[in-house]
C-alpha cells in the first residue's frame, strides 16, 4: 500500500501539476491560433514574463511589511494578470497587428512572434540577469500531508501548497473560461470567428475587439500559468520556454483551436511525461511473490529515463503530427 | 538594383574595415571565420525556406549532428574501446534494432493477413513497443559497459576536412529522414514539428555518453589548417600566430562557401531553380503538371541540410571543442531564420549578406552594450543613482533583444529582405 | 428615394475590375432579383456592397446615406444583412448560437425575433441545441437566413439562397422570401433559378460581363424573347 501511495505522489499528482501548467498554456496557444490563424510561438515567454511581472510585485508587496497566510506571489497573481494582459495587448499591437494590416500571411506572423521571444528574453535577462529566483525568500514553501487512516500505511499523501494552488486556480480558470465561452456574447463571437471569420464579419461581429479580448485571455492566462509553474519549481528567464514545445503539443493534440481539446491535450501529455519517466518497479515489487520466479524485476525499470522527459512530449508531438495532424480530438479548424 | 548590391557590400566591407581597427585583427578574423560558416548555414536554410519555401525550425539539431561527425571522424581512436567487448556488444545492439525494425515493419503489413483497423493500429503499437524493449535490453548494458571501461568510443583520427564532409552527409541524412517524416505538413505545423525533432536530436545526443561523451565534452578538435600553437612553436608572437592560423582557416571556410554559392546559383538559374520556384509558388498547379512536388521538396530539404551539417562541423571544428549543451535554440536556430530574413530568402547573396551581417551585429552587439551601459551606469552614478550592477553579464544578454527588434523592424519594412529575390523575366 | 441604389459601381479584386459599372436601385418594398450567366459578377455585385472586396468606382447608396466601401461591421447595425452562398453558418455552434450569433450588435432582448425565425422555420425549433454543422443543406440555408434576420434588417440580401437544394427546399426558402419582403424587408438577392426566382421578383436585373443588359419587374424580363433566348435558356 505504501508503494502505491509512492505512485500517487509521483505520478498522478506529478501529472496533475504538469498537466496542469501545460493546459494554461495551451488553451492561450489554441485561442490565439483559433482567432489570428498562426502559431504564437512567444507564448513560453510571455508566460515568463507574467511570472516576472507577479515577482516584481510580490517582492513590492513583501517590501511594505505585509504578509499573508497563502503565500504573496499567490496573491498579487490577478494584478498581474491584469498587467500581463495589457503587455500582451501592447506586443500586438507594436509588432502583428502592423504586420495583419499589411496582410501578412501566417508564416510571417509565426516568424515575427519569434523576434517577439527574442526581444521579451532580451529584456527579462537583461533587467533581472541570468540568475534564479524563488518566491519564497520571506516565507516558507508549505508542505501538505496527508495521513491515511489505514492499517500498516505509514507513508503520506503529499504535496506543496503551491502544487494545490496551481490545480485550484487551473479549474477556476477553466470553469470561468468555459462560462465565458458558452454564455457571454462576446466568448460565442469568439468561437465564432474562430469557427468562420467571414462570416462572422458579415454578421456584424466586432473581429477587432475580438481580437483584443483574445490577447487578454491569453496574456493573463499565460501570466496564471507562468506565475504558478515559478511558484511550484523556481523563476528563471528561460522558465517557459523550454515547455513552449510540449504546451504547443497539447494544443496540437487537443486539435488547435479547440480550447477543452487543449486542456484535455495538456493533461494527456503531463501524465504521459510522469508516467513515462516513472520508476514502475516500486508498483510492481509488492507483487513479488505473485510473480513466477524466473521474472526479477530491476531496480530500476522506467519506459524512458529521466533525462529523457522532455522528449516524450516531442514524440508524442510528432507521432500525432504524422498519424492524425487535426489533433486527438474532432479537430475541424485547419 | 546593381546599385543595392553594390552598396550593401560595400557597406559591409567598411564593417569589417572598422572592426578591424577598433578591435584588432585577431578578433576580426575570428568574426569572420565564424560569419562564414554562418554564410553556409543561412545559404542552408535559404535553399529550404527561400527556394522551396519549406520551414525548419530544427536547424539546430543539423549543427548538432554537424559537429558530432567532425568530432567523431577527426577525434583520436580510442584503443580501451576497441580493445574492450564494447564493439561486440554494438555489434549485438545493431542486431537488435534490426530484429526490432523487422518486427515493425511486418506489423505494418499485417493487414495482408487479415487484421485491419483498430487491431492492426494495436499490433502496431505492441510491435513498437517490443521492438522498444529488445533495443533497450542491448542498449543499456552496452552503453554502461562502454562508459565503464572505455569512456566513449573515440573518434577515427581521420582528417578534418573529411569530418567536415562527413558532417554533410549525416546531416542530408537526418535531413532525410526528417523530411520523409514530416514534409507533408502545413507550414506551421511543418516548423513545430522541426523543432519537437530538434529538440529530441538534442536530447539524445547530449545523453548518448558512450557516444558522444554528453556533457563532458570533447577537445581538443583538430584544424584543416596549421592552429596558433603551430605558429607559436616556430617562433611568432601570440596575436601573430592567431592572425596567421584563423586566416588560413578562414581562407579554407572562403572557398568552401564560394564553392557552394557557385553550385546553388547554378542550379537556381537553371531548370531545377525554376521547377523549385513553381512549386514554392503553387505546389497544387506544380503536382498537376506531373512535377513529383514531395520529391522535390525532399531533395530541397536534404540539400539545404547538408549545407547546414557542413556548417555545424566547421564550427564545432573552429572553436576546437564539441559541446552539446552549448547548443540553444536562439543561438543556433533563430539567428538563422533572422540572417535569411534581413539578407532576403530567395537570394543566394542575401543570404550570404545576412550570414555575415547579422552575425557581426550579434557579436558586436555585446562589447557596444557594454559600453552604454558603462556611459550610463557613470551618468547615473553621478546623478547620485547608483551604477548598474552586473553590467558584463547583462550585456551579453542585449543581443538577442537586438535580433527580436532587427526581425520585428525588419518584416514591416522590409519584408522581402535588404536584397529581395529577383526574378528574372524573358520580356 | 430607394432603400439601395448602385450608381455606375466599378469594382475587383485588384486586377482587372470585374463590375464595369453596375446600375441597381430598390425599394423596401421591392423583392430584387440577380440574374445572368457565370462569371457576370452577379455575387460580386452584393459582396461589393457588402464591403468584402474595394469598390474603384461608382458609389453605393443606403436609404441616402453613402455607405460605400463600408466595412461590414459598420452595414448590419445601418440595417443590411447579408447571406453568403456557401459556409454561411457557424458549423461548430449550435442553431440557437448561430441566431445569437447574427444579433451581435443588438444588446436588447433577443426574444421577439427569435420567436418569428422559429416560426418561421418551425423545423429548427427542435434542433436549437444541435451544432449546425450536423443539419441537412435545407436546414442549414435556413439557419443562414434566420442568422441574417436576427439583426432586424431593413434589407436583406441573399447570394443564391437556392443552390444546390432540393426542388422542395427551394420553394420553402423562395415562400419564405416572399413572407419576409411582405413583412417591410427589401430583398436583393442572386440567382441561378433565373425563371423560379424571376417569378415572384417585383425587380429583375440581367447581369453579363459586369454591366446590366436588362432591367425590368420580374414579369417584364420572363416575357422579353431576346431574355428568354440568351439567358433563361430559350
Amino acid at each position: 500500500m505504501n508503494d502505491f501511495i509512492f505512485f500517487f505522489n509521483q505520478a498522478i499528482i506529478g501529472g496533475v501539476v504538469l498537466g496542469s501548467v501545460y493546459a494554461l498554456g495551451a488553451v492561450g496557444v489554441t485561442l490565439i491560433f483559433g482567432i489570428l490563424r498562426f502559431a504564437h510561438f512567444a507564448h513560453g515567454d510571455m508566460m515568463t514574463m507574467g511570472a516576472f511581472i507577479a515577482f516584481v510585485l510580490a517582492g513590492a508587496v513583501a517590501a511594505m511589511g505585509i504578509a499573508f497566510p497563502l503565500p504573496t506571489g499567490f496573491i498579487v497573481v490577478p494584478f498581474a494578470m491584469v498587467i500581463a494582459a495589457v503587455f500582451a495587448l501592447g506586443i500586438d499591437k507594436g509588432f502583428y497587428a502592423p504586420l495583419r494590416a499589411h496582410g501578412a500571411k501566417p508564416v510571417t506572423l509565426l516568424i515575427a512572434s519569434i523576434g517577439v521571444t527574442m526581444m521579451i528574453q532580451g529584456l527579462i535577462r537583461l533587467i533581472f540577469g541570468v540568475g534564479t529566483y524563488s518566491f519564497f525568500e520571506t516565507q516558507p514553501k508549505k508542505l501538505i500531508r496527508i495521513d491515511l487512516p489505514f492499517e500498516g500505511v505509514t507513508r503520506p499523501i503529499s504535496f506543496s501548497e503551491p502544487q494545490l494552488l496551481l490545480v485550484l486556480s487551473t479549474i477556476v480558470a477553466v470553469v470561468a473560461l468555459h462560462y465565458f465561452l458558452t454564455r457571454s456574447r462576446l466568448g460565442k463571437g469568439m468561437r465564432a470567428m474562430a469557427d468562420n471569420p467571414d462570416l462572422a464579419k458579415v454578421s456584424g461581429i466586432n473581429t477587432r475587439l475580438v481580437v483584443r479580448v483574445t490577447w487578454v485571455i491569453a496574456g493573463a492566462l499565460a501570466c496564471l500559468a507562468g506565475t504558478m509553474l515559478a511558484l511550484d519549481v523556481s523563476l528563471k528567464p528561460d522558465l517557459a520556454f523550454n515547455i513552449v514545445l510540449p504546451i504547443f503539443a497539447a494544443a496540437i493534440l487537443g486539435g488547435l483551436g479547440h480550447a477543452y481539446g487543449a486542456i484535455a491535450g495538456g493533461f494527456v501529455l503531463g501524465f504521459a511525461e510522469t508516467l513515462a519517466v516513472f520508476n514502475w518497479a516500486v508498483v510492481l515489487r509488492p507483487f513479488r511473490d505473485a510473480l513466477p520466479e524466473w521474472i526479477e524485476i530491476p531496480n530500476t525499470l522506467s519506459l524512458v529515463q529521466s533525462e529523457y522527459k522532455l522528449t516524450v512530449a516531442f514524440v508524442i508531438l510528432v507521432v500525432v503530427l504524422l498519424v492524425r495532424p487535426t489533433g486527438i480530438f474532432k479537430g475541424a479548424s485547419t | 538594383m546593381t546599385m543595392r548590391y553594390i552598396t550593401v557590400f560595400a557597406a559591409l566591407v567598411a564593417l569589417i574595415v572598422g572592426v578591424a581597427m577598433t578591435m584588432g585583427s585577431a578578433f576580426t578574423m575570428r568574426l569572420l571565420v565564424e560569419a562564414s560558416a554562418y554564410a553556409l548555414i543561412a545559404m542552408g536554410l535559404n535553399i529550404q525556406w527561400g527556394f522551396g519555401g519549406l520551414f525548419n525550425f530544427g536547424i539546430l539539431g543539423m549543427l548538432m549532428v554537424g559537429g558530432f561527425a567532425v568530432t567523431f571522424v577527426s577525434y583520436p581512436v580510442n584503443h580501451a574501446f576497441w580493445q574492450s567487448a564494447g564493439p561486440l556488444m554494438l555489434g549485438q545492439v545493431v542486431l537488435g534494432a534490426a530484429i526490432g525494425a523487422v518486427l515493425i515493419w511486418f506489423a505494418h503489413r499485417v493487414q495482408r493477413f487479415g487484421v485491419t483497423g483498430a487491431a492492426r493500429g494495436a499490433v502496431i503499437v505492441v510491435a513498437w513497443f517490443i521492438a522498444y524493449v529488445i533495443f533497450r535490453s542491448q542498449m543499456d548494458p552496452a552503453a554502461n559497459y562502454i562508459t565503464s571501461t572505455s569512456g566513449w568510443v573515440g573518434g577515427l583520427g581521420l582528417p578534418v576536412l573529411l569530418g567536415w564532409a562527413f558532417g554533410g552527409v549525416l546531416a542530408g541524412l537526418i535531413g532525410y529522414l526528417v523530411g520523409k517524416v514530416s514534409l507533408g505538413l502545413r507550414a506551421d505545423y511543418l516548423a513545430i514539428a522541426t523543432i519537437g525533432i530538434a529538440e529530441i536530436l538534442r536530447a539524445v545526443i547530449k545523453n548518448l555518453e558512450w557516444l558522444t561523451r554528453g556533457t563532458l565534452t570533447v577537445s581538443p578538435i583538430s584544424w584543416p589548417v596549421p592552429n596558433p600553437q603551430f605558429y607559436q612553436a616556430n617562433g611568432a608572437d601570440i596575436t601573430t600566430s592567431f592572425i596567421l592560423a584563423r586566416g588560413g582557416f578562414l581562407a579554407v571556410v572562403a572557398v568552401v562557401v564560394l564553392i557552394a554559392l557557385f553550385l546553388i546559383h547554378r542550379a537556381y538559374v537553371g531548370p531545377w531553380g525554376r521547377m523549385m520556384r513553381a512549386i514554392r509558388d503553387n505546389y497544387i498547379a506544380a503536382g498537376s503538371m506531373g512535377k513529383d512536388v514531395t520529391g522535390r521538396q525532399l531533395e530541397i530539404f536534404v540539400f539545404g541540410s547538408v549545407l547546414m551539417g557542413i556548417g555545424g562541423a566547421i564550427l564545432v571544428s573552429f572553436v576546437g571543442i564539441y559541446d552539446p549543451s552549448s547548443f540553444q535554440p536562439i543561438n543556433h536556430t533563430f539567428i538563422i531564420w533572422v540572417m535569411l530574413i534581413v539578407g532576403g530568402a530567395g537570394n543566394n547573396f542575401g543570404a550570404l549578406f545576412g550570414g555575415l551581417f547579422i552575425y557581426m551585429v550579434w557579436m558586436l552587439s555585446e562589447p557596444l552594450a557594454q559600453s552604454l551601459f558603462t556611459t550610463l551606469s557613470g551618468w547615473s552614478a553621478s546623478q547620485g543613482w547608483g551604477a548598474i550592477p552586473d553590467i558584463e553579464t547583462r550585456a551579453v544578454q542585449m543581443r538577442v533583444f537586438v535580433m527580436g527588434l532587427i526581425v520585428a523592424i525588419s518584416l514591416r519594412f522590409a519584408p522581402r529582405g535588404l536584397l529581395p529575390e529577383f526574378i528574372k523575366r524573358n520580356d | 428615394m430607394s432603400l439601395i441604389a448602385l450608381d455606375k459601381l466599378v469594382a475587383g479584386y485588384g486586377g482587372a475590375p470585374i463590375l464595369n459599372g453596375v446600375d441597381i436601385a430598390i425599394e423596401a418594398s421591392d423583392i430584387g432579383v440577380i440574374v445572368g450567366p457565370n462569371g457576370a459578377g452577379k455575387s460580386t455585385t452584393l459582396k461589393a456592397i457588402f464591403g468584402l472586396l474595394t469598390v474603384t468606382g461608382g458609389s453605393v447608396t443606403f436609404a441616402g446615406q453613402d455607405i460605400t466601401n463600408f466595412e461590414a461591421d459598420r452595414l448590419v447595425p445601418l440595417g443590411l444583412s447579408f447571406v453568403p452562398q456557401e459556409h454561411n453558418v457557424f458549423t461548430s455552434m449550435t442553431v440557437h448560437e448561430n441566431f445569437e450569433m447574427g444579433a451581435f450588435i443588438r444588446r436588447d432582448d433577443l426574444s421577439d425575433s427569435l420567436d418569428m425565425v422559429y416560426e418561421m422555420f418551425p423545423d429548427l425549433k427542435a434542433k436549437r441545441r444541435q451544432p449546425a454543422g450536423e443539419l441537412s443543406g435545407g436546414q442549414r440555408q435556413m439557419v443562414a437566413m434566420g442568422r441574417a434576420l436576427m439583426s432586424r434588417p431593413k434589407l436583406l440580401m441573399l447570394d443564391e439562397p437556392s443552390a444546390g437544394l432540393s426542388p422542395r427546399y427551394m420553394m420553402e426558402i423562395f415562400e419564405q422570401v416572399v413572407k419576409i419582403n411582405a413583412a417591410g424587408v427589401g430583398i436583393l438577392m442572386v440567382e441561378q433559378n433565373a425563371r423560379q426566382a424571376l417569378a415572384f421578383a417585383t425587380k429583375g436585373f440581367v447581369l453579363a460581363n459586369g454591366q446590366n443588359r436588362f432591367t425590368g419587374t420580374g414579369q417584364e424580363l420572363l416575357d422579353d424573347p431576346e431574355v428568354a433566348r440568351s439567358f433563361l435558356g430559350g
